[in-house]
């Protein structure tokens, strides 16, 4: 179980309640968190469950395989891993359909491999080469692809809310039934276009799910020392968009609560919240010491609660699988990521030329001194 | 094959740290994640995880060792059934060649990219891809440019405020293309806060004309994920002032994503409204923003004088596979001008218009700055001196060779515009002319700009702030060496 309160597994009833008044009847409405608590975790078949794994395993390698070409100086700048994560964007992958949008900050590798965007392209990027899903232009924080449905890839903190729910204005203006999923940090969540956008989000009923990743920190600033509300599944209460919290170290609660988050915007009911109890294991970027929590606190996290040994526990517990059998899966793996690394580290870097492309979507001459 | 564990960078400016600690011994099984060692900078205390697994061989480099080069092996890593005995066979370091492998066969950026900024600096006018159709300038019979008429002859000619042409070339593009829609604070049930999206509402209606809170970052990150979306989103901004609100995702969400994501995909949007100074609004809502956008690759900045030009270029705007800053002004929103008759009028992005044609002295100038340049001219002229006037229209990418093709005839020049001086539009020309045309010059370019102080409230003082007529003759007269 992640995160700071213990109500957030499982699903457990929450009595708070709050009281909004309906601008055009003008009357009360009390709102009753129990009407929006965390659904039961998701009842994952074999399948399911060797899907999980897998896809938790291979963002898990990759962000090791990352970390290490940082370490030997082939990938630069700010690297963010998302090593403890992974059954957040995993779980709410299996919650979505074709044609549903996802947007993130910085800590965006895992959300594209989620999306199924190829481990040579993103891995490419991160060492800017020029098989690089942005041609070695955008690094590790800035990458998309419009096939994947994957919009970035922002390195301005909360940037990506406002837009992510100008997706979901374009899915309502074109009568789609996608959804935009736009994930931020707890630390995002403090900004203030995130309001702004809620506030147009919940006006104009728009389908966009926002997932709070709430790692518990912002680099080395604890909930508790950057908000005032520390239960972001509350945060959007003043413009009347629900929210929930669930235990983001388990990927069928994740799964579960993607499933009822994404009904709920098909249905028209516009966006909702969704607060991920979840952790990082490493530093906030690569040359973060992480002076600001203890190991032990690293140390319980990873022993107990870590998402990919859930998973790993049920196939060899419950679907009879033997350690041999999850060895392949392990295996096949670790040969992406080799593959993806080799391939990232003999790409060549982007023609100098390139120096001068994709500025303008037609030819433009640039102000030469 | 044993493999070597390395010793890691923590940053990319480490060279070399001390071996702190092993927290893992010769003979114990280490799994991913594992932390194996701590190391020591002079910043920093980190630990160093595994990331492969086996069982430690062999450790190379004792605690306590100080100054352990980055990507030095550290410690060998057994897989599973190696042994001791296969340590000497050691192959592979752990993932590849040690250190940055920058090395390609192309020549160095730095070097090249010099070449490609050459290359571009010489790419004609005429080969620029312009998005919008129209008439190109120059036309065929007179490929200088001095006499382009862009309108074919015999068009019937509609004397129309800009803010008609405004609203016209909007309601036009918005028939045209179901994706088009405009947002901004009271553009739909009040018409528009200075009435330029009047009548929008009644013929398209709440889904394409959209009122918005007062939330201007908010909406501005709206409008570019709708664009992101397939959209083609207009946002007005009441007025420019409250666009520095939003210019983080005007800057850095809109105009560099295309670049960032290696030409996938970019952002079709225009940002649109009035810039500049009102009449007595004061220093906070009274700024030109010309020159604070044109600094950014990636983005268009037009700012059009004429109805004809404010009509023609939005729907250029509209078009437009780019972000587009229209800048527009409040005063010019009553002022008439002609506007040919014509199904489909447009106005190219990125080129200048000669206003007047004249032999002594260019007056470059664009939007609002344009008034007090077309007087200085018409005053000039009864002094004898016969000023030829351009009107930038755009500008990023500016149309250099239309200010320098009048340069190298007259041998003088003088900007206006009603921006602050410093880093402004007019130094960027004075630079750019200096560079193109040094030899040509008979005088110092001149700058007339707003003054260097915050917009005063009282009308005097206002008066004051803002170029004049004279302040233009003046300049005029001092590039012409002339009383
Ligand atoms: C507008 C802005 N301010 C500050 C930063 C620097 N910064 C980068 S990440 C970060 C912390 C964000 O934490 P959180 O939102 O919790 O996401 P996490 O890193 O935990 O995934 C900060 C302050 C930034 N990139 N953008
Ligand atoms: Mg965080």
């Amino acid at each position: 179980m992640a995160g700071r309160q213990s109500s957030a597994s499982g699903g457990s009833a929450k009595s708070k309640r709050s009281k909004t008044v309906d601008t055009e009847s003008g009357k009360e409405i009390v709102r009753t968190l129990e009407e929006f608590s965390a659904p039961k975790p998701a009842d994952f078949s074999n399948d399911d469950e060797l899907r999980a794994y897998r896809d938790m395993l291979l963002i898990r390698r990759f962000e090791e395989k990352a970390g290490q070409l940082y370490g030997m100086g082939f990938i630069g700048g700010f690297c963010h891993l998302y090593i403890g994560q992974e059954a957040v964007v995993v779980g709410m992958q299996m919650a979505m359909k074709d044609g549903d949008q996802v947007i993130t900050g910085y800590r965006d590798h895992g959300h594209m491999l989620a999306t199924g965007m190829e481990a040579r392209g993103v891995m490419a990027e991160l060492t800017g080469r020029r098989s690089g899903y942005s041609k070695g232009k955008g690094g590790s924080m800035h990458m998309f692809s419009k096939e994947k449905k994957f919009y970035g890839g922002h390195g301005i903190v909360g940037a990506q809310v406002p837009i992510g729910t100008g997706l979901a204005f374009a899915n309502r203006y074109n009568d789609q039934d996608s959804v935009a999923i736009t994930y931020f940090g707890d630390g995002a969540a403090n900004q203030g276009q995130v309001y702004e956008s809620f506030n147009m989000a919940s006006l104009w009923k728009l389908p966009v799910i926002y997932v709070i990743e709430n790692n518990r920190y912002a680099m080395g600033t604890s909930v508790a020392r950057a908000s005032a509300e520390t239960d972001f599944s509350h945060r959007g209460l003043s413009f009347k968009i629900p929210g929930i919290q669930i235990d983001g170290m388990d990927v069928r609660a994740v799964k579960a609560a993607g499933d009822m988050a994404a009904e709920h915007c098909r249905s028209g009911e516009g966006p909702i919240i969704l607060e991920m109890m979840t952790y990082r294991y490493r530093g906030h970027s690569m040359s973060d010491p992480a002076k600001y929590r203890t190991r032990d606190e690293v140390q319980k996290m990873r022993s107990e609660s870590d998402p990919i040994e859930q998973v790993k526990k049920r196939l060899l517990e419950n679907h009879g699988m033997s350690e041999d059998e999850v060895k392949e899966i392990d295996k096949e793996v670790r040969e992406i990521v080799a593959d993806s690394a080799d391939f990232a580290q003999n790409d060549p870097e982007p023609d100098p030329s390139e120096l001068w492309t994709d500025i303008y979507a037609d030819e433009i001459p640039q102000v030469a001194e | 094959m044993p493999t070597e564990i390395l010793m890691p960078a923590l940053s990319p400016t480490m060279e070399e740290g001390t071996l702190a600690k092993w927290v893992k011994n010769v003979g114990d099984e280490v799994a991913p994640g594992d932390v194996i060692a701590e190391i020591e900078t002079d910043k920093a205390t980190m630990e160093v995880e595994a990331v492969d697994e086996g069982r430690i061989g062999k450790i190379l480099v004792e605690a306590g060792t100080e100054g352990v080069k980055v990507n030095a092996p550290i410690a060998i890593l057994l897989a599973e059934g190696e042994s001791e005995s296969d340590i000497g066979k050691s192959g592979g370091s752990a993932g590849g060649e040690p250190k940055v492998a920058t090395k390609t066969d192309d020549e160095p950026v730095a070097h090249s990219g010099d070449q490609a900024r050459s290359a571009a600096t010489v790419t004609p006018l005429e080969e620029r891809r312009v998005p919008a159709e129209g008439k190109t300038h120059p036309d065929p019979e007179d490929p200088v440019g001095d006499f382009a008429q862009e309108i074919p002859e015999g068009t019937e000619m509609v004397s129309t405020t800009v803010r008609e042409a405004l609203r016209d070339a909007m309601a036009e593009e918005m028939r045209r293309d179901q994706a088009v829609f405009v947002m901004g604070e009271e553009v739909a049930e009040y018409q528009g806060a200075y009435k330029i999206t009047q009548g929008l509402l009644d013929e398209f209606g709440a889904r394409r004309v959209v009122d918005t809170p007062i939330t201007e970052h908010g909406f501005a990150g709206l409008g570019v994920g709708a664009a992101f979306g397939g959209l083609r989103p207009i946002v007005e901004f009441m007025t420019f002032n409250f666009a520095m609100q939003a210019i983080d995702q005007i800057i850095n969400s809109a105009a560099k994503t295309l670049y960032m994501a290696g030409g996938q995909m970019g952002c079709p949007i225009v940002f649109r409204g009035p810039n500049g100074a009102a009449a007595r609004v004061a220093a906070q809502h009274s700024q030109d923003y010309a020159a604070w956008y044109s600094h950014i690759p990636g983005l268009k900045v037009v700012q059009p004088y004429s109805a004809a030009d404010a009509k023609g270029l939005l729907k250029s705007a509209i078009r437009d596979p780019n972000p587009v800053i229209f800048l527009e002004n409040e005063i010019l929103y009553g002022q008439s001008f002609d506007v040919p008759k014509l199904d489909d009028w447009t106005v190219p992005i990125g080129k200048a218009r000669v206003h007047r044609k004249g032999s002594d002295v260019t007056i470059v100038s664009f939007g609002i700055g344009m008034t007090y340049a077309v007087k200085a001219a018409e005053e000039l002229a009864g002094q004898g001196i016969d000023a030829e006037v351009i009107d930038l229209r755009t500008i990023r990418p500016m149309d250099m060779q239309t200010v320098l093709r009048s340069v190298k005839k007259t041998n003088r020049c003088v900007t206006v515009e009603e921006g602050f001086p410093q880093s402004s539009v007019g130094a960027h020309i004075a630079s750019e002319i200096m560079v193109h045309a040094f030899d040509y010059l008979d005088a110092p370019v001149l700058k007339v700009a707003g003054k260097d102080v915050p917009m005063p409230y009282a009308a005097n003082l206002e008066k004051l702030a803002l170029p004049s007529v004279k302040d233009v003759i003046d300049a005029v007269k001092a590039v012409c060496y002339r009383d």
